[in-house]
C-alpha cells in the first residue's frame, strides 16, 4: 500500500439492501475514474441475506475502510440512520474519527469517493457530500 | 431495593412476553410497517436471553448494557437502536451498583426514554414507542403496575394519532386508525417490570 493511499479517508455505505449499497459503491467508484480511489465498502442489508441494517456489518465495514484519516458513513434511510447514530454514541464500535455523514445517498456517496480520492481530509470529504443536497435537478 | 436477579428477570419476562405477542406486532405493523416488528423483536430479545446467560453480568447496569449492545446487532430494524438505545442508557445511568432503588430505576429509565427521543427525533404524540415509555416513566415512581397500566393505555391512545415518525409517516392520513406496533411492544416491555417483580 502507498503512503499516499494510507491517507485517504474510508467511505463505507449502508442501506437497507445488500444490492443497493453494492450498486453504489461500484457506480462511485466508477465516477472516481482511474488512479487510486479511496477505500470504499458497502455495509447493505442484514447478516442472514435479508433487508435490514447490520450494526455488525457496518462495524466491520468501517473497520476495513479505515487508513487513519477518518471514516464517513453515509446512508440511506430509518434503521440504517438510528443504526450508525447509536454506534457512534456509544463510541467503541467505529474506528475512531468515524463520521455520519449526512447527504444524499447516491449523489452523496459519488460526490464522497470522488473527493476522498483526491486525499481531502474527512472535512472536505463531508463537505462534498453534504453539498449533494444543493444539486437540484429542475 | 432491585438486585441483579431482578434485572435479569425482567429481561426474561420481557423476551417471554414479545415471544407471546410477536404475531400480534407483526400484525400491527402490516398495515402501516413493513411487517417484520414481532420476528425483529422476537430475534432481538431470544439473542438477549441467550448472552445474558452466556455472559452472567452480575449488576443491573451491566445486565440493561449487555441487552441493549445485543439489540442493536441483533433486532435490523430501527427498532434495535432504539430499544437498544434506551436499554444501554438506562444501563449506564445506573451505574455499577449491585442493587438500585426503584426510585432510581425510574430516573435512569428516564435518562433512556430521553435517549430514544433525541435519537429518534420523536415527541409525545408522533405515534412512536414514546407515546407508551413517557407516560409509563412519570407513573413509575407510583408502582410498577400504575407503570404498565399508563404504557398500555399511551400505547392504545396512539391510534388516533397520524405517525410523524419512521415508515408509518409515509403514509400520512392513512396511519391513522392503527395502534402504532414500537408503543404496543414498549407497553410489554414495562409490563414484564410488573411480572419480574414481587408486586
Amino acid at each position: 500500500m502507498s503512503e499516499t493511499e494510507e491517507k485517504l479517508v474510508g467511505i463505507v455505505l449502508v442501506s437497507h439492501s445488500a444490492a443497493v449499497a453494492e450498486s453504489v459503491a461500484a457506480l462511485a467508484r466508477a465516477l472516481a475514474g482511474g488512479g487510486t480511489t479511496a477505500p470504499v465498502a458497502p455495509a447493505g442489508g442484514t447478516v442472514d441475506g435479508g433487508f435490514g441494517t447490520s450494526s455488525e456489518l457496518v462495524s466491520a465495514a468501517a473497520a476495513a475502510v479505515d487508513r487513519g484519516a477518518g471514516v464517513a458513513v453515509l446512508m440511506d434511510l430509518g434503521s440504517a440512520v438510528l443504526t450508525v447514530k447509536a454506534l457512534l454514541a456509544e463510541g467503541d464500535e467505529l474506528p475512531e474519527n468515524t463520521r455520519l455523514v449526512d447527504a444524499p445517498f447516491v449523489e452523496g456517496a459519488v460526490a464522497a469517493v470522488v473527493t476522498a480520492s483526491t486525499g481531502a481530509d474527512l472535512a472536505a470529504v463531508e463537505a462534498a457530500a453534504m453539498e449533494a443536497y444543493s444539486y437540484r435537478k429542475q | 431495593m432491585l438486585d441483579a436477579e431482578f434485572f435479569r428477570r425482567w429481561m426474561t419476562a420481557a423476551a417471554a412476553s414479545v415471544d407471546r405477542e410477536a404475531e400480534r406486532l407483526t400484525a400491527l405493523d402490516s398495515p402501516i410497517g413493513d411487517a417484520d416488528h414481532g420476528s425483529n423483536m422476537q430475534r432481538g430479545f431470544r439473542a438477549v436471553t441467550a448472552v445474558l446467560e452466556k455472559e452472567a453480568p452480575d449488576t443491573p447496569g451491566a445486565i440493561l448494557q449487555l441487552a441493549g449492545r445485543q439489540l442493536i446487532s441483533t433486532v435490523g430494524g430501527a427498532s434495535g437502536p432504539l430499544y437498544g438505545t434506551l436499554l444501554r442508557r438506562t444501563g449506564k445511568a445506573l451505574g455499577d451498583a449491585a442493587e438500585v432503588t426503584e426510585e432510581q430505576l425510574t430516573e435512569a429509565l428516564r435518562a433512556g426514554v430521553d435517549a430514544v427521543m433525541a435519537l429518534g427525533g420523536a415527541a409525545p404524540g408522533d405515534k412512536t414507542m414514546v407515546d407508551a415509555l413517557v407516560p409509563a416513566v412519570d407513573a413509575l415512581g407510583t408502582s410498577f403496575r400504575a407503570a404498565s397500566a399508563a404504557a398500555d393505555e399511551g400505547a392504545v391512545a396512539t391510534t388516533p394519532l397520524q405517525a410523524r415518525k419512521g415508515r408509518a409517516s409515509y403514509l400520512g392520513e392513512r396511519s391513522i386508525g392503527h395502534q402504532d406496533p414500537g408503543a404496543t411492544s414498549s407497553a410489554l416491555l414495562i409490563a414484564a417490570l410488573v411480572e419480574a417483580s414481587d408486586e
